[in-house]
C-alpha cells in the first residue's frame, strides 16, 4: 500500500506516536553493537568504556530535563515502565495512602493502572477536563489530602497537544504533601524544562518520541523522594532499576537528549510555524473542521483537526495512499469500538470525534511536504463526505433528514 | 494498521454505488453510536416481482464499513427481496474475502439496514435486536455482551466452559484475564463467587480439550493413552478425564441405543452433514472418516486442520452426536485411528 521507498519516502506526520531515529543518534549508537559490547559493571576495560559512556548518556539526559543531579536519572526500558514503576512505587512506599489522583485524558499508560489499581481497592480521583481539554484547578485543589498517595497527570496531551500546568500543579502537591509525578513523553524537548527549580518529584519520558530509539525510557526521580524499584536484583542504576544496563540505547538518548536541547528552539519557532501554516490552511480550505484542544496552549508540533462526518480511519487510508502518515481518534484505528477517551472527555460530539485527525510534526518535517499536504487533505475530505448520510451536496445534511436507528 | 484483504480495499477505495437512488422507495436507516458508524442503504425495488433493480449507499463509517456497504449493494441488486434477506453479515464478509476479528460488526451493520429497508418498504417498522459490546476474544471476535449472556444463560462457572461455548479464549489466550473478570461480575450477580480452580479443567489441558470423553471407565487404558497429546507420555495411569459438558441424557436413554447399524450410520452422517455449514463459515470442514463401536473418526480440513480450536470443535461435534443419537459416543480425529486399533 505504501509506495515505495525509491519513488517517495512518504510524508511523515505522526511524530506523537514515533519519531524517526536521528542520523547522528544512530551513528552515536552503533559502536556499542560491536567492539563497545562490554557489561558496564564489569571491573575490565570492556565494561569501563560502556560505563564512561552511560555516565556520559546521564549527564546528557540530565541537561535536557535540568535535573540537579545525575543520580536523578534511572534509565528504564520505556515510557510505560517509568510510569508503572513511577505509581507503584508512590503505593508501596507509602501504604496507609491509598487515593491516586490523575486525569481522565492520561495515557493508558497510566489509566489503565490506575483502573487496575481500582480494582485493588485503591480510589482513583479522575479530573474532567473541558472543551478545550483544560483541567479545573480547583477540583484538583480539593482532592489534595494526607489520603493521596501521588498525583500522576501527563505534562502534554498525546492527541491533542494541550499542556497541562504541571510545575503549578506540582506546587499545589507539594503544599499539600502530596508526591506529585508527570508522564512527559510528549513534552521532553519540546517544552524547555528545569526541574530542580519545580516541585516535580517524578518523571516519565520516553526516547522513541525525540528521536531516539524504541525499547528506552528514563524515570526522573528527585533526590529524597521515597522510591521502592519495580525490578529488583542487580545493583544497576543504584539498585532502583535492575537489569544489565540497554548500553547501546543509552548513548542514543543521551545523544538524542543533546540533539533536542539543541534544537528546542527551533520546535517551538519553525515547527510551531508550519503547523501553524499547515493547520491554518485546511481549516480554511475545509468547512466544518475545527480544532480541538486548546489551540492556544499546546505543544509546537501537533495540530488535531476534527472533519465533521466523516469517519478517521477511512480519512487516513485514503491519506496514506497518497503517501501520507497521520493518525486518528476514532474508534476504528484503536481497536476498540469507543473513538478516543481524550474527545469525549472533552465532550466533541461523535460524528466530529470519529473524525479528528492528527497531524504531528517533527523537526524533519519541510515546507514542501507540509504544502503537499495542505493540497491533499481538502479533496480527501469532500470523497469522504460524498459517501456521508450526515452530508448533502456541500454542506451538513439537516438533522430531520438522517435518523439512523441506533444499536 | 488493519490487514485488510485486497478485495476489501478495492470496495474502499472504488465503492460501488455510493450516494441515494433518486426514486427509491425503500431506505434503511441503521448506525451504530459506540463504534460510530452509520449506513442508509436505499432500494429500488420493483413493486410486481419484488426485485431489488438499484441500490444506493451512503455510509459514515471506516475503510471495512465502506467496502460493506459497497459489497451489500452489489450482493442483492438483482434479488428478491426474499433472497436479499437472507444474505447474512458473514456472507458480506466473505464476499470480501474476509474482514478482520473486530471489523465483523461493519458487515452487521449492512445486514441490519437491509432488514431495516425491507421493513420500510412493507410499511413495518424495523427494530434492532442486536446489542453489541466491547471486544473480548480477538482470535475468534466474541464480544463482551454475548459472554455475559451465554454466562447467564448455561449457568457457567469457568473459563473453559465459556470457550466451549462461545469460543472466546479458544486461540491465544490472552483474554482469559478478561474472561475471567466477567465471570466474577456475572456469578456475582447471582450471589455466586468465581473459583478460578472450578470447573471440569482438572486434568491436564491437553487430555481434556483434544479428546473431550465422556466418561466411559470401562475403555482400555491403552487407548486412552493413544489418544493423548504425544508430547504428554503418561507414566502412571491417566487420571480420569473431566466429561466435556455433556449432554444431560436420562439415565433410560444411556443404555444401549435402540437404531441398527444402518440407521445409526445415516444419523451420524446427518448430524455432520448439520454442523458443516458452520464449520465451513469459518473456512474449514469436516468429513466423516470411519466408525468404530463408540469412536466416531473425523477429518478436520480447511481452516479446521491445524487450527488451535480443532479440539474444541471436536468436542461440539461429539456432543451434537451425543445429543441426536442419544448414547456416548467419541469423536476423534481421523489420525488417532491408527493408534487406536
Amino acid at each position: 500500500m505504501m509506495p515505495s521507498q525509491q519513488t517517495n519516502p512518504g510524508i511523515y506526520l505522526d511524530n506523537n506516536a514515533t519519531t524517526m531515529v536521528a542520523p547522528e543518534v544512530v551513528e552515536a549508537m552503533l559502536p556499542y553493537f560491536t567492539e563497545q559490547f562490554g557489561n558496564a559493571s564489569s571491573m575490565h576495560q570492556f565494561g569501563d568504556r560502556v560505563g564512561r559512556a552511560i555516565k556520559t548518556a546521564r549527564q546528557q539526559v540530565q541537561r535536557l530535563l535540568g535535573a540537579e543531579l545525575d543520580s536523578e536519572i534511572i534509565f528504564t526500558s520505556c515510557g510505560t515502565e517509568s510510569d508503572s514503576t513511577a505509581i507503584l512505587s508512590a503505593l508501596k512506599a507509602q501504604p496507609e495512602r491509598r487515593e491516586i489522583i490523575t486525569t481522565v485524558v492520561e495515557h493508558p499508560a497510566v489509566l489503565s493502572l490506575c483502573e487496575h489499581l481500582e480494582k485493588d481497592g485503591y480510589q482513583v480521583h479522575y479530573l474532567k477536563v473541558d472543551a478545550n481539554g483544560r483541567l479545573d484547578l480547583d477540583q484538583y485543589r480539593a482532592l489534595l489530602s494526607e489520603r493521596v498517595a501521588i498525583v500522576s497527570v501527563m505534562w502534554a496531551n498525546n492527541e491533542t497537544g494541550t499542556l497541562f500546568p504541571i510545575e503549578a500543579m506540582a506546587e499545589m502537591a507539594r503544599a499539600a504533601g502530596v508526591m506529585f509525578h508527570t508522564d512527559a513523553v510528549q513534552a521532553v524537548g519540546k517544552v524547555p524544562m528545569d526541574l530542580k527549580t519545580t516541585a516535580i518529584d517524578m518523571l516519565s519520558l520516553s526516547g522513541h518520541k525525540l528521536h531516539a530509539p524504541k525499547g528506552i525510557g528514563v524515570l526522573y526521580l528527585r533526590r529524597g523522594t521515597r522510591f521502592r524499584p519495580l525490578l529488583r536484583g542487580g545493583h544497576q542504576e543504584r539498585g532502583r532499576r535492575a537489569g544489565t544496563e540497554n548500553s547501546a540505547s543509552i548513548v542514543a538518548l543521551g545523544k538524542a537528549c543533546e540533539l533536542a536541547q539543541a534544537h528546542i528552539d527551533a520546535e517551538r519557532s519553525e515547527v510551531a510555524a508550519l503547523r501553524d501554516r499547515l493547520e491554518r490552511e485546511i481549516l480554511d480550505a475545509v468547512p466544518n473542521s475545527f480544532v480541538t484542544g486548546d489551540p492556544s496552549n499546546r505543544l509546537p508540533n501537533t495540530s488535531n483537526i476534527a472533519f465533521e462526518f466523516i469517519e478517521g480511519e477511512a480519512i487516513l487510508l485514503l491519506l496514506n495512499k497518497l503517501g501520507i502518515a497521520a493518525s486518528s481518534g476514532s474508534a476504528c484505528t484503536s481497536g476498540s469500538l469507543e473513538p478516543s477517551h481524550v474527545m469525549r472527555a472533552m465532550g466533541i460530539p461523535y460524528t466530529a470525534a470519529h473524525g479528528t485527525t492528527r497531524f504531528s510534526l517533527s523537526r524533519y518535517t519541510t515546507l514542501a511536504e507540509i504544502e503537499q499536504v495542505i493540497a491533499a487533505v481538502p479533496p480527501v475530505v469532500a470523497q469522504l463526505r460524498k459517501l456521508s448520510p450526515y452530508w448533502q451536496g456541500d454542506a451538513a445534511a439537516t438533522e430531520q433528514r438522517f435518523q439512523p436507528s441506533y444499536a | 494498521m488493519w490487514d485488510y484483504s485486497d478485495t476489501v480495499k478495492q470496495h474502499f477505495f472504488n465503492p460501488r454505488n455510493a450516494g441515494a437512488i433518486a426514486d427509491a422507495n425503500a431506505i434503511g436507516e441503521v448506525g451504530s453510536l459506540s463504534c460510530g458508524d452509520a449506513l442508509r442503504l436505499t432500494l429500488k425495488v420493483d413493486p410486481t416481482t419484488e426485485t431489488i433493480q438499484d441500490a444506493g449507499f451512503q455510509t459514515f463509517g471506516c475503510g471495512s464499513a465502506i467496502a460493506s456497504s459497497s459489497a451489500l449493494t452489489e450482493i442483492i441488486k438483482g434479488m428478491s427481496l426474499e433472497e436479499a434477506l437472507q444474505v447474512s453479515n458473514q456472507d458480506i464478509a466473505d464476499y470480501l474475502d474476509g474482514l478482520p476479528p473486530e471489523k465483523m460488526h461493519c458487515s452487521v451493520m449492512g445486514r441490519e439496514a437491509l432488514q431495516s429497508a425491507v421493513a420500510n418498504y412493507r410499511g413495518e417498522v424495523w427494530s434492532d435486536d442486536h446489542e453489541e459490546g466491547a471486544m473480548v476474544c480477538k482470535c475468534f471476535a466474541v464480544d463482551e455482551v454475548l459472554i455475559e449472556e451465554t454466562i447467564r444463560a448455561n449457568n457457567l462457572s469457568s473459563v473453559e466452559e465459556v470457550t466451549h461455548y462461545t469460543k472466546a479464549g479458544g486461540g491465544c489466550s490472552a483474554c482469559h484475564e478478561g474472561v475471567e473478570e466477567i465471570l466474577t461480575r456475572v456469578l456475582a450477580e447471582q450471589g455466586r463467587r468465581f473459583e478460578p480452580s472450578s470447573g471440569p479443567a482438572k486434568a491436564p489441558e491437553r487430555q481434556r480439550v483434544a479428546v473431550g470423553i465422556p466418561v466411559m471407565p470401562a475403555r482400555p487404558q491403552t487407548t486412552q493413552q493413544t489418544i493423548q497429546g504425544r508430547d504428554h507420555a503418561p507414566t502412571a495411569p491417566a487420571p480420569a478425564p473431566a466429561p466435556a459438558p455433556a449432554p444431560d441424557l436420562g439415565e433410560t436413554e444411556r443404555s444401549r441405543p435402540s437404531l441398527s447399524n444402518l440407521a445409526r450410520i445415516r444419523r451420524i452422517e446427518q448430524t455432520i452433514e448439520s454442523i458443516r455449514p458452520n464449520l465451513q463459515r469459518d473456512h474449514g470442514d469436516v468429513e466423516l472418516i470411519d466408525i468404530e463401536g463408540n469412536d466416531i473418526f473425523v477429518k478436520m480440513t480447511g481452516a479446521c486442520s491445524g487450527c488451535q480450536l480443532a479440539s474444541v470443535t471436536l468436542g461440539g461435534i461429539q456432543e451434537r452426536i451425543c445429543e441426536d443419537l442419544g448414547e456416548l459416543v467419541r469423536v476423534l480425529p481421523a489420525q488417532a485411528m491408527a493408534r487406536s486399533a
